[in-house]
């Protein structure tokens, strides 16, 4: 299944505890099985921007259209189901087991018993858990990375057209961090999958997206390719952003040299 | 303790009669309360104003409180019955509450972004982590609620209230010891029963 397209402009949204905008002006287009990483500050609105499109956040200025549809026309509970989601705290529900968790949206779709365990463990399989050993584990028996892998398996089960993921390998350690993001590169790209993805890790974003959304104060400073974020930075504080290190600074040269 | 010896059959027929009082009274307390600690765990204002009536309402001496609805609402079980519903839900509508708001904030954010709808919400993810939690008051309330319902004994409901008020009235210490320890055995079983109800439900 190809991955959605999906086309903000001019998005605005406020919450209601503050008179300032946390997103404001945005404007992006996703192609379909795009990889966009959406980096920045804490506090920079990427994670506000990544829950607009779920309609988690509202938005009172702009458009999203997914699929050339406008999401404002949808019902948000039925759109929701189409779109993958994992967040950085997981929340894989406590009182279930691997399999009930993996399997949640297919069986809010409707699925098929057998349907849905097929699909458990192939989603298992793909996320390199072992399901005859994790299928009837609960939440509470995992590591921190396995609970992190289940939750991008239960994001993907009901092979969504885009997938929101939100810092999910932020509270890992380094080596298991690797790991996950390796295995994600291979899992989504492979299925072709549409995907936003809000990470503080600049490197993170280097290693997986298509295109580096960099955003700053509410807005997107500049939306561009790993090279490009690198070698040509659209101001001083994508610049900074980027680690200013001797590689970079030869590749800035290079790029500037033609 | 004779008493007892000598009339199992009646004393198990008044704790029968006893058991059948809290569990209905129980049953009507959380009709009342399950949908009402729901509403009020998202509405912090409005949870502490009732949980500030109920409390108040849960300090009012049991006596006084029956001999009033006995004036209300005459005597038998009636009385006694509304008695328990109106202590019960001090308890229990605090402990709903607690244990709705004690649902961890990332699974009810999963759960909302997954695309489940608010009766989804509520029922698979809500109510089964709350359970154990409720479960719990269940438990506090059903067991405060057998003692009291003794002081059905005396506006004539019944139950081993009844047993304990006629020893009291003619001075046979005999029959109170019976519709006592009947009553905490009574206590004593709904407490163990409830206890593993809880560890059944609980999440981990």
């Amino acid at each position: 299944m190809s991955g959605a397209a999906i086309h903000l402009s001019g998005v605005r949204a406020t919450y209601s505890n503050s008179t300032r905008p946390a997103i404001d002006a945005i404007d992006l287009d996703v192609q379909p099985g795009e990889f966009i990483a959406l980096v920045g500050p804490s506090g920079c609105g990427k994670s506000t921007l990544l829950r607009t499109i779920n309609r988690l956040v509202p938005i009172e200025a702009g458009r999203i259209e997914f699929d050339g549809t406008d999401i404002a026309g949808l019902d948000p509970v039925a759109m929701r189901r189409t779109i993958g989601y994992a967040i950085q705290a997981v929340g894989l529900f406590a009182h279930m087991d691997v399999a009930a968790n993996v399997g949640v949206v297919p069986s809010l779709l409707g699925w098929d018993r057998a349907a849905i365990d097929a699909r458990v463990d192939e989603m298992l399989e793909l996320a390199r858990l072992d399901p005859r050993q994790y299928r009837h584990r609960r939440p509470h028996e995992l590591s921190g990375g396995e609970a992190q892998r289940v939750g991008v398996a239960r994001a993907l089960a009901a092979r969504p057209r885009a997938l929101l993921m939100d810092e999910p390998f932020g509270a890992l350690d380094a080596i298991v961090r690797r790991e996950l993001q390796h295995e994600l590169h291979d899992i989504v790209r492979g299925a072709g999958t549409t995907t936003l993805f809000v990470t503080h890790d600049v490197n993170e974003s280097l290693l997986l997206a298509d295109r580096i959304a960099v955003m700053n104060a509410g807005r997107i400073e500049q939306c561009a390719t790993p090279l490009e974020v690198l070698a040509d930075p659209a101001n001083e504080h994508v610049r900074d952003l980027f680690a200013d290190d001797a590689a970079v600074a030869k590749l800035r040269e290079r790029a500037k040299h033609g | 303790m004779s008493y007892l010896f000598a009339h199992p059959l009646h004393v198990a027929a008044l704790g029968a009669a006893h058991l059948a009082l809290v569990a209905t009274a129980l049953a009507a307390a959380l009709a009342i309360a399950l949908p009402l600690g729901l509403v009020l765990a998202r509405r912090e204002h409005a949870s502490n104003l009732v949980l500030g009536v109920l409390g108040a309402i849960y300090t009012i001496p049991s006596l006084a409180l029956l001999a009033v609805l006995v004036e209300l609402i005459g005597l038998g079980s009636a009385p006694i019955f509304v008695a328990l519903v109106a202590y019960a839900q001090f308890v229990l509508v605090r402990n709903v509450i607690a244990g709705v708001r004690g649902v961890d904030p990332a699974q009810r954010d999963a759960a909302l972004g997954m695309g489940m709808s608010a009766v989804q919400r509520t029922w698979r993810v809500i109510v089964p982590q709350a359970l154990p939690v409720v479960v719990g008051g269940v438990r506090v309330a059903a067991v405060a609620m057998v003692a009291l319902a003794t002081l059905g004994g005396y506006v004539g409901a019944g139950g081993l209230g009844s047993l304990i008020f006629i020893g009291f009235t003619i001075h046979h210490t005999d029959e109170i010891v019976a519709g006592s320890v009947a009553a905490c055995a009574l206590a004593i079983a709904i407490d163990g029963s409830l206890r593993l109800l809880e560890r059944l439900v609980r999440v981990n």
